[in-house]
């Protein structure tokens, strides 16, 4: 099928996006990467009055590194994300993440923004934002706020966001130790959306113990989760090989996946489990080497 | 009637300027007003990676992409990959490997194939794979399609070796 007729509009500037935003509100839909919103408007599920391309705002495509964070403008496409030095170096674990989002040809085109503002239970973005206490900065005519993810995501494809309100930017708290952050993913094919997806950061002290452990999980609900249960447990203790067991195990008891035809929800658990339990694994061997004893 | 918008772009080097509505596709506009029906039309909504074109040098779907956005791009479509009208070593390995059964995924995974080619001159099979994983075959064709890519990749190494 082929989209229904809108009115094209591409401001060069985000003070232009705005206004036209504010002026069409609902009726219209932003059009960045457009790999979530065009295949919508060719099944004609979506038929926006008017679109609004933000792809000529250049000044919403950007990393940088400000305050301990890692800051992402909200046009960064999946590849610039795959190739940034920045990313590599402040964080591996959205390094490892974007190498899972789309195919090729998708991660030419589509954005950071438009993937977090979609909110797909099972993008790879949100989970990294859970794991990494993510904030996500909205702007509008009337000015400028920063949400926390946890309020951010309110569902499947549900956010806080105004009609009015664009994502400029997100952001991610610098890891202390950024190179002991692990994200792995399972899907019926490399590329395809996940069934599971597990990220874990470490901090692990002079004496091996866990300074800190943050546990996300993408795929299993509505919104990414943290497994707070098991981070609680690892906790300024020493990950050995039963305890990172046994905090996987708490990770898959604490959520309450949906079945689907991809998997049941006792599958996803289970996978959930051993995500978990080898993301652990490979944080704790990368975290042993940056703390040799 | 609705409103045209003039568009520039060149496609295969060639510069074209058109009116389009804004609604239309780049795989409308490339097969039907530009005439290169080389690009094939697959399952329109971003899964199947038959309509892949390289806009400015990266691989997109052109059935996500209105043509409207890409004013003043370059795109280069499986008409563009031979050259002083001999076919690309992809092409030739494709035919030579039983790289193709129906036909209808191959001008994409030929860009798909083209694009790792660039960057990469001794890709692995895992490497292959991971390249036209946007692309989909359904005769399941891909050890035939791999080991075209193998081929390519040889013989444009030997073609350098000798230049």
């Amino acid at each position: 099928m082929k989209p229904s007729r809108f009115d094209y509009y591409a401001p060069q500037s985000l003070d232009e996006a705005l206004a036209l935003l504010e002026k069409f509100a609902s009726d219209a839909r932003l059009l960045a990467g457009g790999q979530s919103l065009v295949p919508l408007m060719n099944m004609r599920l979506a038929s926006p009055q008017e679109i609004i391309d933000i792809n000529k705002v250049a000044a919403l495509d950007y990393v940088e590194e400000h305050d301990g964070y890692l800051c992402l403008g909200a046009l960064t496409r999946h590849r610039t994300i795959e190739r940034s030095p920045l990313v590599a170096a402040y964080c591996p674990l959205l390094a490892q993440a974007v190498t899972f989002v789309g195919h090729t040809q998708v991660r030419s085109r589509g954005t950071i923004g438009g993937s977090v503002a979609h909110a797909d239970p099972a993008a790879e973005y949100p989970t990294v934002l859970a794991t990494l206490d993510g904030k996500i900065v909205a702007q509008s005519v009337g000015g400028r706020r920063t949400i926390d993810w946890q309020h951010f995501f309110r569902g499947p494809y549900m956010v806080d966001l105004q009609p009015d309100e664009i994502v400029v930017e997100i952001r991610l708290r610098k890891p202390a130790q950024t190179a002991a952050g692990v994200f792995l993913e399972l899907s019926r094919r490399h590329g395809d959306f996940a069934l599971v997806e597990a990220a874990v950061q470490l901090q692990i002290d002079g004496a091996g113990k866990c300074a800190a452990v943050q546990i996300g999980l993408g795929g299993v609900a509505g919104t990414p989760v943290r497994a707070l249960a098991a981070e609680q447990y690892l906790h300024g203790r020493i990950a050995d090989v039963v305890r990172c067991e046994e905090a996987a195990a708490l990770a898959a008891e604490n959520i309450e996946p949906d079945d689907d035809v991809h998997g049941s929800a006792d599958y996803r658990k289970r996978m959930a489990s051993l995500l978990v339990g080898r993301a652990l694994a490979q944080a704790v061997e990368r975290g042993a080497k940056l703390n040799p004893q | 009637m609705a409103e045209l918008l003039p568009i520039r772009v060149r496609i295969n080097h060639t510069p074209y300027e058109r009116s389009v509505e804004a609604r239309k596709l780049l795989v409308d506009f490339i097969r039907d007003d530009i005439g290169l029906t080389g690009t094939h039309i697959g399952c329109e909504h971003g899964v199947c990676g038959a309509c892949t074109v390289l806009l400015n040098g990266e691989p997109s779907q052109s059935c996500l992409l209105f043509a409207v956005q890409v004013d003043g791009s370059e795109i280069v479509t499986v008409e563009g990959l031979k050259s002083d009208g001999s076919l690309h070593p992809l092409q030739e390995a494709f035919s030579a490997a039983h790289g193709l059964q129906c036909g209808f995924c191959t001008p994409g995974m030929l860009m798909s194939a083209a694009y790792l080619l660039k960057g990469n001159s001794e890709p692995s099979e895992t490497d292959i794979r991971l390249a036209i994983s946007g692309n989909i075959c359904r005769c399941t064709g891909y050890v035939n399609i791999v080991k075209a890519v193998q081929l390519a990749a040889q013989a444009l190494k030997q073609r350098e070796i000798k230049a």
